[in-house]
């Protein structure tokens, strides 16, 4: 914080680092951020949740962000997500109850060329089928 | 009040040869001349928001309509405010934020006295050509004084900047984004455990619609007051001089 001179236009920086350093935002951190850089609490709140890479809870060990852009969508990211659902009981934007997997969701990975994409711990993987996805979550949870 | 003539400008509303300031909006103009724009984010006394998108007006040589409430007077502009094609346009979007929400006016605390209501009166909405979306929405009712109902929220975010601008607490806000935007205090914090909130009744008070409504209020029993708005701007102006 120091580093973005504790400006409130540093407020998306900021909650990214925080998110770098401890995988997700909690209530106490939000609060923190809000007092250093005077921000209102609500106004920290509702960039947390309009920005899908900001996590209010708790992360996996293991995360696989499905991309739900158009390209892929079409190219049936959907049955993906699905799959994930049915094997691991899980929504998207939940964690399984072992902590072991998250399952995310994403609009557009920039990777359209790939449809459907997905990030399996902070790798782009792409033209996937629903049961190469569940082949890497396996191993992952094994 | 005018600025020297450099700045003043000269456009028609309507056919209306009418003068302005060069920061005033067309909406600001319009009232001035006393033609009518209809509007229901914008409430005097705040800044402008630009979301509701029922001021919009036509341009001549401009293809997009523009919303009146924050586009700026130009010299020689001709504006136009209340061809068939708008009155079809704003009937339109009255329809999508009834349809998108769960406004069951003979329900509600404010009906008869509601914006929203009163706008779709006024312009002839007669009826919801769009399926309606029947949200799951929440209620916060942990405030000892005031209660939210999200279900009648149209997200003009008026709440939002009275809080801030004018009392200067800044509990509300919006969270999230599309269908799934709501308005939230604090970090989603119950309204009655927010630490900022000041229980001043403003936000109450300018919500267009029965989202925000005082408690112990039956049906059609609750009327919102607005006149401490333009008092508390013109003090404040006067003190700031
Ligand atoms: S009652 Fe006053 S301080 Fe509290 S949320 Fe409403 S406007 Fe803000
Ligand atoms: S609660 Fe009322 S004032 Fe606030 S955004 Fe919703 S409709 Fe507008
Ligand atoms: S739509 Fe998936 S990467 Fe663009
Ligand atoms: S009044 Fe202009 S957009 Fe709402």
């Amino acid at each position: 914080m120091r580093r973005h001179g504790y400006h409130p236009n540093a407020l998306i920086e900021v909650l990214h680092t925080v998110q770098e350093s401890f995988g997700f935002l909690d209530e106490d951190s939000l609060r923190f951020v809000a007092a250093a850089l005077s921000v209102p609490l609500s106004r920290v709140y509702g960039v947390a949740t309009f920005y899908h890479f900001f996590n209010l809870k708790p992360q996996g060990k293991h995360s696989c962000v499905v991309c739900m852009g158009t390209a892929c969508y079409i190219k049936g990211s959907g049955s993906i997500v699905e799959r994930i659902e049915k094997e691991y009981g899980i929504k998207p934007g939940e964690t399984t109850p072992d902590n072991q997997f998250s399952l995310l969701s994403a609009r557009c990975l920039g990777s359209c060329g790939l449809a459907p994409a997905a990030v399996l711990d902070g790798d782009v993987a792409g033209k996937l089928e629903p049961e190469q996805v569940i082949e890497r979550i396996r191993e992952w949870t094994k | 009040m005018k600025q020297p003539s450099s700045h003043i400008k000269t456009l028609q509303i309507d056919g209306q040869d009418v003068g302005a300031n060069q920061d005033e909006t067309i909406l600001e103009v319009a009232r001035e001349n006393g033609i009518y724009i209809p509007t229901l984010c914008e409430i005097e006394g705040l800044s402008p928001h630009g979301g509701c998108r029922l001021c919009l007006v036509e341009v001549k040589g401009v293809n997009k309509l523009l919303p009146a409430c924050v586009t700026h007077v130009q010299e020689g502009m001709e504006v136009f405010t209340n061809s068939p094609r708008l009155q079809e346009y704003r009937r339109t979007i009255l329809e999508l934020i009834f349809s998108e929400g769960n406004h069951i006016c003979a329900v509600c605390v404010v009906n008869g006295r509601c914006d929203l209501q009163a706008l779709a009166t006024k312009l002839g909405m007669t009826h919801v050509s769009v399926p309606y979306l029947y949200p799951r929405r929440s209620v916060d009712a942990s405030h000892d004084r005031f209660a939210l109902d999200r279900n009648r929220c149209i997200l003009c975010t008026r709440c939002v900047r009275v809080c801030d601008e004018i009392e200067g607490a800044h509990t509300w806000d919006v969270s999230g984004r599309g269908v799934q935007a709501h308005v939230v205090t604090d970090l989603n914090t119950p309204w009655g455990d927010s630490d900022t909130c000041t229980s001043c009744g403003k936000c109450v008070n300018v919500c267009p619609t029965g989202a925000l409504f005082e408690k112990g209020k039956a049906v059609a029993e609750m009327s919102k007051k607005r006149g401490f708005l333009p008092y508390l701007t013109q003090m404040r102006e006067k003190r700031s001089k």
